[in-house]
């Protein structure tokens, strides 16, 4: 079907208005709604990706008007790949997500998962669209969503939101600028017309300054190293079930817009030699996951762990992104898919352990391995697969980041990937130490915990069997959906 | 938070320009193929129609004709609408929003495109009214 | 120098009210004057677009009988415009959802000042 670019963010935005109407007068109907929304936009990111492989990229122009005039929706391996990820792992947190709620905020169940489905929309929109304004009004969208989502909850959490809507809203506007300073240098916002366009003004310096406000924006919105800041507190302080969703997704995005703007728009000839921004990304990236897997060790929230560990996995991507060659581009993408499922299936076992126990420090863990067996099995081969040891598909990723920085010949950056995993596996085997060595006192709460309910597994082991078997067929991704994205760029 | 203004000055006055300003939004709504306007701009002057009334009235007078739940259905119906219009002519074989495919009997092309880009604008101006009210009964609430 | 300045000025007051507002969010304590130094902020992106769409000589970007939609010299850029509608819904929203987000705060902590509110976080 010719219209499968449009399905996927109309099917989540049209459930997500049909699930706000039908809620307000039946309650139980709007997470049946939501569900059918994400496994309709699911289907259709899977059927969109296979013909993608088949026959080349789709272009869909909206409303019928052609590219410099109106706004085209670009299907290619790029974008089915990073659809096909967000929506998978949508199905499955908000699975996930139902008894969470009902036991947290059951009378807000309404608003959350329309806005649920409003973020998702807003995510796939920015995934799929190939025109410049169209992704800012997208961006917006889904952050809007995203923010109101995560001040549901305790006390604590507004505050952290309130410093995300500021920082957020400015890395937004400089995405805004970059782009504004683009149409006044080109004249056209399609990015396939831009690229076109570009080699012939290669000296300006319109060029230059939209280039900075848009790195500089899109780094603020994916917590690259200096402009992190928002993330702990945001990680620590959400609703469990929403952090499983937004944590392993959000970002994400943010690192397949600059992606987008290194392969599509300014190619990558212009961001390595006429201005050096690739540089740059990969230093700030480098010091990066040191700095926050060393801040990472120091944590003694799990959730707060957890979310220092993440701002250093987005460095990875970026440093992958700074590399600028093609195993370093592969070794970002494979490293968004891999992380996404790595970190889903962490921030949803946190959540099924304060389901079950309310306990989130972790010297507090001690014992959990022998109560809530499942759940600490699922947490091994996630933390294995996080440290980098074969066949669990971190190794993967990381090995061809480290290939990207022997083909640069910056051996510094090999040094930081292969050290930092080192440092991974001191925070996260200080956790499996005390889940599986230590036993429990007598009166905590730890000895009477089992694992949680059917609906909160399944989500889990499915994540972490998945994280096996893309390590397994980690090859067969790379060749087929991978390395035509990288040669068309290079 | 929210009651009546004890000034009779300003009650009655509100009270006489409240229609005025509602069929204000109606009226740049309506107009905004022929200058400024459209769905947003009406949408916003209908919200602050209905705000006025709020404020210079207080909430019991007004939650008879305007209840809470008001603002946020009437918002999801007109985005709905937005959404539904591109939605049919999917459905009708073109592309998404591409109003020459929808099914109005005895209209050619031009006519088609003219009367969607219509409906769409009601659908917004809609959406945006109701968004607007419920933002405003929710930070008032209590 | 002054040429420019007289020439360019649309594109200075843009510039002097972006950094208004840059300051306003980071330097104040006061949460309520962070959300007012976000519209200043947001207002002088819009102000910018809009002040590139202009040309010497031309009427605003409806047809005109007189002057016909052959020339499109007569006519202001109109797509910056339409773009800046859309910022400007964005602007309206993103103000709602940060109001809904200061009222939680205030209910909770019964202050607005980020110190006070993060020295009680973190004990």
């Amino acid at each position: 079907m010719a219209q499968l670019p449009a399905i996927i963010p109309v099917s989540l935005l049209l459930s997500a208005f049909v699930a706000f109407l039908v809620g307000t007068f039946r309650r139980s109907l709007v997470y049946p709604i939501t569900l059918l929304g994400i496994v309709t936009a699911l289907v259709a990111a899977v059927i969109g990706l296979i013909r993608v492989l088949q026959d080349g990229a789709q272009h869909y122009y909206f409303g019928g008007w052609p590219p410099p005039l109106g706004i085209e929706y670009v299907l290619d391996h790029l974008s089915g790949f990073m659809a096909v990820l967000v929506m998978f792992i949508a199905l499955l947190s908000v699975i996930y997500s139902r008894r969470s709620f009902l036991q947290e905020v059951p009378e807000k169940i309404v608003p959350l998962y329309s806005l649920i489905s409003l973020m998702l929309a807003g995510l796939t929109g920015i995934i799929l669209t190939g025109d410049l304004f169209n992704l800012y009004v997208f961006l917006e969208i889904a952050s809007l969503a995203a923010y109101a989502v995560m001040a549901i909850g305790n006390d604590k959490a507004p505050v952290a939101v309130i410093r995300y809507i500021i920082m957020g809203t400015i890395g937004a506007c400089f995405y805004l600028l970059g782009v504004g300073f683009i149409y006044f240098a080109t004249g056209s916002l399609n990015m396939g017309d831009v690229a076109r366009i570009l080699p012939s003004i290669y000296g300006s310096r319109l060029i230059v300054v939209a280039v900075t406000f848009i790195v500089i924006g899109m780094a603020l919105k994916m917590a690259l190293f200096p402009l992190h800041i928002w993330l702990p507190d945001v990680y620590t302080y959400s609703p469990s079930a929403v952090i499983a969703l937004i944590a392993p997704i959000m970002t994400k995005v943010g690192a397949y817009v600059l992606i987008r703007m290194l392969v599509s728009v300014f190619l990558p000839n212009y961001l390595t030699s006429v201005l050096p921004v690739t540089l740059i990304i990969g230093w700030l990236a480098a010091v990066g996951i040191v700095a926050m897997s060393v801040m990472a060790i120091a944590q003694k929230d799990f959730r707060r762990m957890l979310a220092y560990s993440s701002v250093a996995q987005i460095c990875y991507v970026a440093l992958g992104i700074g590399l600028a060659n093609s195993f370093g581009l592969i070794g970002a993408l494979l490293h968004v898919l891999n992380h996404a499922f790595m970190k889903c299936c962490l921030f949803q076992i946190s959540g099924g352990v304060r389901y079950r126990t309310g306990l989130w420090q972790i010297p507090q863990f001690a014992g959990l391995g022998r109560h809530m067996r499942w759940t600490m099995g699922a947490f091994t081969v996630a933390a294995i697969s996080m440290v980098g040891i074969p066949p669990a598909c971190g190794f993967f990723s990381k090995w061809y980041l480290v290939l990207g920085c022997i083909d640069a010949g910056n051996w510094v950056f090999a040094v930081v990937v292969v050290a930092s995993s080192l440092l991974n596996a001191v925070y996260f085997f200080r956790v499996l130490e005390k889940v599986y060595m230590v036993s429990p006192n007598n009166d905590s709460i730890v000895t009477t915990a089992s694992d949680p309910p059917g609906e909160m597994l399944a989500p889990m082991l499915i994540l972490a069997s998945g994280i096996i078997i893309l390590g397994v067929v980690n090859a067969v991704i790379v060749a087929q959906i991978l390395e035509p994205v990288v040669f068309s760029a290079f | 938070m929210i009651a009546k203004y004890k000034d009779l000055i300003v009650s009655l006055a509100c009270r006489l320009m409240a229609p005025f300003v509602f069929l204000f939004g109606l009226y740049v709504t309506m107009f905004g193929h022929y200058g400024p306007g459209g769905g947003f701009q009406g949408g916003t002057i209908m919200a602050s129609g209905v705000i006025l009334m709020r404020l210079s009235l207080g909430r019991q007078a007004t939650i008879k004709k305007f209840p809470l739940e008001f603002g946020p259905i009437v918002g999801a119906i007109g985005l709905l609408i937005y959404a539904g219009t591109g939605l049919v002519s999917l459905l009708a074989g073109g592309e998404y929003l591409d109003y020459a495919y929808l099914p109005i009997p005895s209209t050619s092309g031009t006519e088609r495109q003219y009367l969607g880009i219509l409906f769409v604008e009601v659908g917004v101006a809609l959406g945006v009214f109701g968004v607007l009210l419920s933002i405003f009964d929710s930070l008032t609430k209590e | 120098m002054f040429q420019i300045l007289l020439t360019h000025y649309p594109y200075y007051l843009s510039t002097v009210l972006i950094v208004i507002g840059v300051w306003g969010m980071l330097a104040k304590h006061n949460l309520m004057k962070k959300v007012i130094g976000m519209n200043i902020f947001q207002t002088a992106i819009i102000l910018l677009f809009i002040s590139s769409s202009v040309k010497f000589g031309a009427t605003v970007p409806t047809v005109d009988t007189g002057l016909g939609s052959a020339n499109a010299a007569f006519y202001v850029n109109p797509l910056p415009h339409v773009l800046m509608l859309t910022a400007i819904v964005v602007m309206v929203a993103t103000n709602g959802v940060a109001f809904a987000i200061l009222l939680l705060i205030y209910r909770r902590y019964r202050t607005l000042d980020e110190e006070e509110i993060l020295r009680r976080m973190r004990e």
